[in-house]
């Protein structure tokens, strides 16, 4: 029953270089949104995650969100310095490939969650900060989250909610995680008042193109097999980067012209829609998801700008509100004719699913957003969330890493 | 008398600025990238979501030093050459100069500026 398939085996290593390399790619996305002299600052804000949540998932990470669950809360710490995470299947989680390939495809899923929310708190945040936080946070938020929507046992995986491949685990905890980090750390000097112009848009359309190429490995390889679920996956992936990206493009369009960093923000966002989504849904409702994904989010950024609110790169915009999408429209559209293993959704007669989706993905909100205000509230008084007025002038690249992104 | 002309032109003009230059025999010039707003204020940007203003925008400086009597013919080429009839067109600038001295060889002065086929050695094109 727990033989390694080596076709398996070999999907879910490709899939994890894909989702590691999707953690650069953001960080390309990110950093040319930024002023030019906090680019390398940004950049390091995402590169700097792959190192510290690495350690942090082989030491603890892996084992609070899929050790043996203590009452649906949290993994127990059987997993500890990944003891037991060998070359033999774990039979709950994937029984087709080794354990420890799970384990570092889960890796990927918990090292770019935080530095998605990096975007947040660009050009102003203290970068000691910054490492203790996302420590903390992927422990404290992260961890418990994960283990009640994925975790064998977990409070919302035993109600039976479908999180295919993390829009409610990576997307809404990290949205909604950066509306309220925003909201403690404060507006960027000068928010408003002057224009903060992109330095380097090339960047984030390279960046946006690598994120949609790493998606069929955080989408299709959340089959954990090599199969037609994970075929299924990438094309409804793919469908709704499109169509989100188009849509947006039109949206854009109606306003004044066609903005290229629209269309790229349109696609990402058409992908964390889809994430939740991917293994249950059909190309056609990944269409619908996609397109109403750019346009929920489209209007968010608009309301976001409208309150005057300095989250900067619209980190709850496109992934909070995306994902929340997400997770509703699989409760919609999911279908058992799709995945047998997967549940129906509203549309197919099954109502109970929508509300489990609703129910899971409110409360993931609150306590994101609980943890979040509780993190940074202290970080703010024990280290200081933000660099000094004058530093913040100079840039991050100089007044934190001492460096230049061009001479 | 030695002039110097400080042209800020549009970053579009700026090839057919050299060509209408070279065509009068303005051999030397340099060329700086400026960012700076007169009356137009600004320009408008699309974003993520609609338009945002931008107002230090992008300009070309021409700098050249020249002979007295050379400067209205190629301050006219200058200004046809750059003139879209659009605000933000730009404005030229000219300054006494002190002094040249060229400084391979030393020359000082109207020498230091003469180079073969310049606007002194060319016949008045239509004159």
């Amino acid at each position: 029953m727990t033989a390694i398939n080596s076709g398996d085996t070999a999907w879910v290593l490709i899939a994890t270089a894909l989702v590691l390399m999707m953690t650069p790619a953001l960080a390309f996305f990110y950093g040319g949104m930024v002023r030019k002299k906090n680019i390398l600052s940004t950049l390091n804000l995402s590169f700097i995650v792959m190192a510290v949540i690495s350690l942090q998932w082989v030491v603890i990470g892996y084992s609070l969100v899929f050790g043996p669950s203590i009452g649906g809360l949290i993994g127990n710490l059987n997993y500890l310095g990944f003891t037991g995470v060998g070359v033999a299947p774990n039979a709950t989680y994937a029984p087709t490939i080794p354990h420890v390939a799970y384990a570092a495809y889960q890796m990927t899923f918990a090292i770019i969650t935080p530095a998605l929310i990096s975007g947040a708190f660009v050009e102003r945040v203290r970068f000691k900060t910054f490492l203790v936080f996302i420590v903390l946070w992927a422990t404290f938020v992260y961890g418990p989250v994960a283990h009640w929507v994925w975790g064998e046992g977990g409070l919302f995986h035993s109600l039976g909610v479908l999180d295919f491949a993390g829009g409610t685990v990576v997307h809404v905890t990290a949205g909604f995680s950066a509306l309220m980090f925003a909201k403690v750390i404060g507006p960027r000097r000068g928010f408003g008042k002057v224009t903060m112009e992109p330095s380097n848009i090339p960047f984030t359309v390279l960046g946006a193109g690598l994120l949609w190429m790493g998606w069929f490995g955080f989408n299709g390889g959340s089959a954990l097999a090599a199969n037609g679920i994970a075929a299924n996956a990438i094309v409804t992936t793919n469908t709704a980067a499109a169509a989100s990206g188009l849509m947006w493009m039109f949206l854009s369009w109606r306003d004044s012209k066609p903005s290229v960093l629209g269309i790229v923000t349109g696609a990402v966002v058409g992908l964390v829609a889809i994430t939740p989504a991917a293994g249950y849904v059909t190309p056609m409702a990944a269409i619908l998801i996609g397109m109403v994904a750019a346009s929920i989010s489209y209007y968010a950024i608009k309301f976001r700008q409208a309150r005057q609110l300095d989250e900067s790169l619209d980190v709850w915009a496109c992934h909070g509100m995306g994902g929340l999408w997400g997770c509703l429209a699989t409760g919609l559209f999911a279908s058992k004719a799709v995945n047998p293993a997967g549940a129906d959704g509203l549309l197919y007669g099954n109502p109970s699913q929508f509300l489990v989706q609703a129910l899971t993905v409110v409360i993931v909100i609150a306590f994101a957003m609980t943890m979040t205000f509780i993190i940074t509230k202290a970080l703010h008084k024990v280290m200081g969330l933000r660099v000094s007025p004058n530093a913040e002038e100079v840039g991050l690249d100089i007044s934190e890493h001492g460096e230049r992104a061009y001479s | 008398m030695t002039k110097k002309i400080e042209a800020i032109i549009r970053e579009e003009t700026l090839n057919d600025v050299k060509d209408a230059l070279k065509k009068i025999g303005i051999v030397g010039m340099n060329v700086i990238d400026v960012r700076g707003h007169g009356r137009q204020g600004g320009i408008t940007l699309v974003g993520r979501t609609g338009t945002y203003q931008v107002d230090m925008l992008p300009r070309v400086q021409v700098n050249i030093v020249l002979s007295d009597n050379n400067v209205e013919r190629t301050v006219n080429t200058i200004c046809s050459a750059a003139k879209t009839g659009n605000i933000g067109d730009g404005i030229i600038f000219i300054y006494p100069v002190e002094e040249v001295i060229r400084i391979r060889t030393g020359e000082r002065g109207h020498a230091a500026l003469m180079y073969e086929g310049d606007i002194d050695t060319l016949p008045v094109a239509g004159g």
